[in-house]
């Protein structure tokens, strides 16, 4: 714009309306850290908040404080605590950024791994894997999310081409989803009947969606794949809204609406498919969170997808916290609890949806 | 008729907007022929007015221009390329308003052929798209969903994505079918005037055969995929030709300078059933 008539001065209120809300990020690491803290000084073992942050401080480096736990106290801190808590981050953020990337590209409200079948799967995968003992690595990355993968790809693949393009409507790709989830379990349960008593009880106790952890192995598992897809899936966060516009309308915008979808499906279903591979099955996450970041800040895939990472981190890392605590010594599966939570929720967008489309 | 633009020289600043020129265009969806080989030359700073009955292919011109549909032939900027998204601005005709997007999303939306592979907003671009806004005078609507605008505020949110875009080139696909009398020619008028002050080219299809000659300098006549007419409005209206082409009689009137089309009257119209 070579001649513009005089807008010397800019409103501030028109400029401010451009920016993110720095608060609501802020108030979300705020939360996280919270839940975090929370976390790691609740449960059985009873260790002292003051004492926590000072070993953590501890373990920083060139640091050196003494903290009043003793090397049991740590132990479990180190070894059971902290290694579970990171992974319930872990496994919430992906979960729920990948809820938010499949929002985005079938450009409805309702999908989420969980709904879309990617899940199961996702599960169908690593049963298999898990079940006839595929133990093949390569570095960090294992069998397990590979098999896993594949099942989700070919899920998400098969609900799409169910709903044949009519992805924004959620009734046609959610029956999809529910089509492909009941053919992958109805699959799994056929396989698990295949297994011996012990590996059937071992993949049963994992299919429940567990955050038991035996030390740091699993985060060690799940991080390449967290910090490479959520990468992409971050870097793609405008075009998800440039392809609220339409995919015409995105192409005119310079975007090429087929690439940029492929590239964030095949990322969001290996995110989900290596928090499944790691945790089981645990729904909603995905459904919930992305959806009370767009209640409460933006519409905007570019405030939801890192929002939604974060918050999905707090609130697995809070639900895990109740699943290891509320009926303690036993412990209630993660994914019961999510279910519990996120099942009237979803109730609840659909009635509002249904309101929206009704005459 | 063309006067083709200069090219675009070495110096990188554009100056000169680069004109557009279409060659043979074609497009054909499922074996019915949309464009049969449109040839057509736009030049720097021009309001073309693409004219024609429903189906005659104008928005399919409009869409082969944007690289919406795949098509035959060739489009052309002045300087031999593709046009892409930083060339070309197009305001489709029925626009997709998504749910809680607000205006200012909306139009800094138009930054993304701009914006590098960390598809990230800087400053400029918020400037940029903050600026049209005002321009527009649509400042106190900025944190306004798109969705709860009036028809006038829709159409003037619509285009300024796409100026925001800050393509030389707009392409509008019926800007105003939407609005009364009024805003019709208050959008209309604007568009004129930033087309005038940006040096920007405008390709416009329009229904209103009056209104079309009274904002373009050039009219393009399209009928069943072919251009059957192109030049100055007051050539192109003739009466004859246009009974032709959209199969009813009709008569061509000059009221206070401006040119209007009116259905010829009911008399005689005796030679239809």
């Amino acid at each position: 714009m070579a001649t513009l008539p005089a807008t010397g001065e800019t409103h501030s209120a028109t400029q401010r309306a451009f920016r993110l809300p720095p608060l609501a990020a802020a108030g979300t690491f705020v939360a996280l850290a919270a839940v975090a803290l929370l976390s790691a000084t609740t449960g059985a073992a009873g260790l002292a908040f003051g004492d926590v942050l000072t070993a953590l401080v501890d373990r920083l480096p060139l640091v050196d404080v003494d903290s009043q736990l003793s090397a049991r106290q740590q132990g479990i801190l180190f070894q059971i605590r902290l290694p579970r808590l990171v992974l319930g981050m872990l496994v919430g953020g992906s979960l729920a950024m990948a809820g938010a990337a499949y929002q985005g590209v079938f450009r409805n409200p309702l999908a989420d791994p969980y709904l879309l079948g990617v899940s199961a799967g996702a599960g169908f995968g690593a049963v298999l894997a898990l079940g006839f003992g595929l133990d093949v690595g390569w570095g960090p990355f294992d069998a397990l999310p590979a098999a896993a993968f594949l099942g989700a790809l070919v899920a998400v693949t098969a609900s799409a081409a169910i709903a044949r393009g009519a992805w924004r409507s959620p009734a046609t790709l959610l029956l999809g989803g529910i089509a492909m989830a009941a053919f992958f379990s109805a699959a799994q349960t056929y396989a698990i009947g295949q297994l011996s008593e012990t590996r059937t009880r071992e993949v049963l106790s994992w299919l429940f969606g567990q955050l038991s952890t035996s030390g740091w192995r699993q985060v060690w598992i799940l991080l390449p794949y967290v910090v490479i897809c959520g990468a992409i899936v971050l870097l793609h966060r405008r075009h998800l809204d440039v392809l609220r516009v339409g995919d015409d309308e995105a192409r005119s915008l310079g975007l090429n609406p087929g690439r940029a979808r492929l590239v964030v499906i095949a990322s969001a279903s290996l995110l989900t498919a290596a928090a499944v591979s790691v945790s089981g099955l645990i729904a909603f996450v995905g459904l919930v969170v992305p959806h009370i970041v767009r209640l409460l800040v933006s519409h905007s895939y570019r405030v939801i997808v890192p929002l939604s990472a974060l918050g999905g981190a707090a609130f697995l890392a809070l639900v895990d916290t109740g699943a290891r605590t509320l009926t303690a010594p036993a412990e209630l599966p993660v994914g019961v609890i999510t279910a519990f939570v996120g099942a009237p929720f979803f109730a609840l967008v659909l009635w509002r949806n249904a309101r929206k489309v009704a005459p | 008729m063309s006067t083709a633009a200069a090219p675009r020289s070495a110096a990188p600043a554009l100056s000169v907007p680069p004109a557009l020129s279409c060659h043979e265009v074609h497009v054909t969806f499922d074996e019915t022929e949309a464009l049969r080989g449109v040839d057509l030359h736009l030049a720097a700073g021009e309001w073309l007015g693409l004219i024609g009955p429903n189906g005659a292919g104008k928005s399919t011109l409009l869409r082969a221009i944007a690289g919406l549909v795949d098509h035959g032939g060739e489009v052309s900027l002045g300087c031999g390329q593709r046009p892409g998204g930083t060339d070309v601005a197009l305001v489709p005709q029925i626009p997709i308003l998504p749910e809680g997007m607000t205006v200012a999303e909306y139009a800094l939306l138009g930054r993304s052929p701009h914006l590098g592979w960390l598809a990230t907003e800087s400053r400029r671009d918020r400037r940029i798209s903050s600026e049209v806004l005002e321009r527009l005078d649509l400042q106190d609507f900025a944190d306004r969903p798109v969705t709860h605008l009036s028809g006038g505020e829709t159409q003037r949110v619509v285009l300024a994505r796409a100026l925001a875009q800050e393509a030389p080139i707009l392409l509008l696909d019926e800007p105003t079918s939407a609005l009364d009398l009024g805003h019709r020619d208050a959008v209309l008028e604007l568009i004129d005037t930033l087309r005038r002050s940006d040096g920007i080219s405008v390709i416009a299809a329009m229904h209103d055969l009056g209104t079309a000659a009274r904002f373009a300098d050039r009219l393009a006549l399209i009928d069943r995929g072919r251009i059957v007419a192109d030049g100055p409005p007051r050539s192109v209206l003739a009466p004859g030709r246009l009974s032709d082409v959209y199969a009813t009689p009709l008569s061509v009137h000059t009221v206070e300078g401006e040119i209007v089309v009116l259905p010829a009257p009911r008399a005689r119209r005796d030679h239809q059933p």
